[in-house]
């Protein structure tokens, strides 16, 4: 039991976990990307910024206010997610009748601003978060250590995960959203509130982002850069999942993470671009995505 | 921009009956286009620093090329930066470690950054809008990783001390104003070549695709072969332009294959106006000269530019020449 393919057994499972928990932040953003693609019709550029500013919020509030890690939990998804409820309110509502590109320039423009702000605040280099005493420590499972913070952040996210498909399938504001998805004008003349409902999921998958950021703030250093990195390996993740079913995305962000923490194994040069590489393959064999509708 | 209820006919006798100057310029762009001559001739002896003028004609073309696709052909293609930098990288390669002749250097550069755009393009034309511009993106990315860990390019150091070398293996262009006449020429030579090829029939069909492409497909074009073409053409200038960037600077650099420079190409075209002529190389040079002044300003020059992304896209989306354009109602 000590190696498997010639590998050392720890060091195949740590990789597996790390690409868990990137799968998950993967998970979540794609997510986010993808409900407010569906009802907004435009790419959130602005995502990886708002992960970063989820991540700083906590940090914010544990070292200026003194809240700790929980409560940070609860309030920053809704604090972030109001600064892009005004955000949609202000600026994104004026291009709906534009090309759709014009909504990536504008997210694009605004990642860069608050990107650029934070840098000049906080400075290029990290700051510490400290893991929450609750979930320090690890577990011995026999096979290998798990930090309980890390495994505490795969089993979060999937929870997220499950409650956002359920939110969205199950129930009848899901019904909602998803007919609007489908044809936004029908649904407004059954005299549902439709701009509203563009706005306030704008703001939910922004705090969607911003949770994860929370999340991250522990393993990853908090720092301006750590969004816009990610950002673009989501965005290829999308584009192999396809952006038509929720749980499509759960999957592919779970599977990519894995297979990018597999690779870092056996083949640790590709670890950074094969997520592109198989985006590529998807598109020349399946171009609408895995889950995608064509 | 692509806006799909306007009809691409309506638009074409105008243009026809319009492009009757020299070089098929309208008379209003033979105008602007001597002015830009007399600036190129005599910027040099106004005082102005050769190097900084020809970063600018560097950019200009750099943006011009990405105009190609965004301005006629409707493509955002969110990741030019790779082929702009694999220009450069593959440049100061060939005329620092093969001892290539300048000429030739750039030529490999944008033979390279063609061949990588035709790979990507191929790629990247299944699918539209959002996704095609995700999809360059995240390939150039790709691109990006690849020249951290390639041996050729130095990871973070990038390549350094490039020789500027002899033209034609006669002239020596270390004096900077020697090197400014081949940028110039350069210069001159893509944006030429650009302006005659949107407005050959080739070029008709890019504009028929950007108006309505299920309409250029139903009339009997290949649309997927034009704008692979296009997408070709493009990269390849980018690439020619970078390639002369590193030799002007003698110095290739991770900083010209990173998304940021994807985006900086992306605003100078939106700030001199999309789909206009001449508007990349004013765009150029407003974000270049913004550049140069706000330079020791750090992170705010980020916030500015992402400032000015914000105010083109809300306010003011024609850019600078489309706005006086469409002012004196004629086409820039």
């Amino acid at each position: 039991m000590d190696e498997i393919f010639g590998i050392p057994a720890p060091l195949l499972f740590g990789q597996l976990l790390l690409g868990l928990i990137n799968g998950a932040f993967y998970a979540m953003l794609s997510l986010g990307l993808a409900v407010i693609f569906g009802l907004l019709n435009i790419i959130n550029f602005t995502h990886g910024a708002q992960f970063m500013m989820g991540a700083f919020a906590a940090w914010m509030l544990l070292n200026w206010v003194g809240l700790n890690y929980w409560v940070a939990l609860i309030l920053v998804p809704i604090i972030i997610g109001a600064t892009g409820v005004l955000m949609e309110w202000l600026m994104i509502r004026r291009l709906y009748k534009l090309d759709h590109l014009y909504g990536l320039l504008l997210t694009f423009g605004i990642g860069l601003i608050v990107e650029g702000l934070f840098r000049n605040e906080f400075g290029s280099s990290g700051l510490p978060y400290q893991i929450p005493p609750q979930l320090s420590g690890a577990w011995d499972l026999g096979f290998m250590f798990l930090p309980v913070y890390r495994g505490w952040v795969v089993a979060f996210a999937l929870v997220i995960c499950l409650a956002t498909w359920i939110v969205i399938e199950k129930t009848r504001l899901g019904a909602y959203l998803r007919a609007a998805t489908e044809n936004a004008s029908l649904v407004q003349a059954f005299g549902i509130n439709v701009p509203r409902m563009v706005t306030l999921t704008y703001g939910a998958g922004v705090g969607l982002a911003a949770l994860a950021g929370v999340l991250a703030a522990p393993i990853y250093s908090v720092n301006p850069q750590m969004g816009s990195n990610l950002i673009i390996v989501v965005f290829a993740v999308v584009v192999i999942g396809g952006m038509g079913s929720i749980l499509g995305s759960v999957i592919t962000g779970f599977g990519l993470g894995v297979v990018e923490g597999l690779t870092k194994v056996f083949w640790p040069e590709a670890s950074a671009t094969v997520i592109f590489v198989i985006m590529a393959i998807v598109l020349l064999a399946r171009p609408a995505g895995l889950f995608g509708r064509a | 921009m692509a806006s799909q209820n306007t009809a691409a006919v309506p638009t074409l006798p105008e243009e026809r009956t319009a492009a009757q100057g020299a070089f098929g310029f309208t008379k209003p762009q033979f105008l602007t286009f001597l002015l830009l001559l007399a600036f190129l001739v005599g910027a040099p002896f106004a005082g102005l620093y050769p190097v900084f003028l020809m970063k600018l004609l560097c950019f200009g073309l750099f943006a011009c090329a990405f105009n190609l696709l965004i301005g006629y052909v409707g493509l955002l293609s969110f990741g030019h930066a790779a082929y702009f930098g694999m220009g450069g990288y593959i440049a100061g390669h060939m005329a620092k470690v093969v001892g290539l002749s300048p000429e030739l250097a750039i030529l490999a550069g944008g033979a390279v950054a063609a061949g990588l755009g035709a790979v990507f393009g191929w790629i990247a034309i299944r699918r539209q809008g959002i996704y095609f511009a995700m999809i360059t993106l995240a390939l150039a990315q790709m691109v990006y990783f690849f020249c951290v860990q390639a041996p050729f390019t130095g990871g973070e150091d990038g390549i350094q001390a490039i020789p500027r070398g002899k033209l034609f293996g006669l002239i020596d262009l270390s004096p900077d104003l020697s090197m400014y006449w081949v940028v110039a020429a350069v210069f001159l030579i893509g944006f030429l070549l650009i302006h005659r090829i949107v407005h050959s029939p080739f070029g008709q069909v890019m504009k028929a695709i950007r108006e309505n492409e299920p309409r250029a497909t139903s009339l009997g074009y290949r649309t997927d072969d034009y704008k692979l073409v296009a997408f070709i053409l493009s990269s390849a200038l980018a690439g020619v332009a970078g390639a002369t960037k590193s030799l002007v600077f003698g110095i290739a650099t991770l900083t010209d294959v990173h998304w940021a420079m994807s985006g900086e190409v992306v605003l100078m075209t939106l700030v001199g106006g999309l789909g206009t002529v001449f508007g990349p190389v004013v765009g150029a040079a407003v974000i270049v000269t913004m550049q140069n002044y706000l330079a020791e300003m750090g992170a705010w020059v980020t916030v500015i530019q992402g400032g000015i992304f914000v105010a083109c896209v809300l306010a003011f989306r024609r850019g600078i020449l489309g706005e006086i354009a469409a002012r004196l109602r004629v086409k820039l």
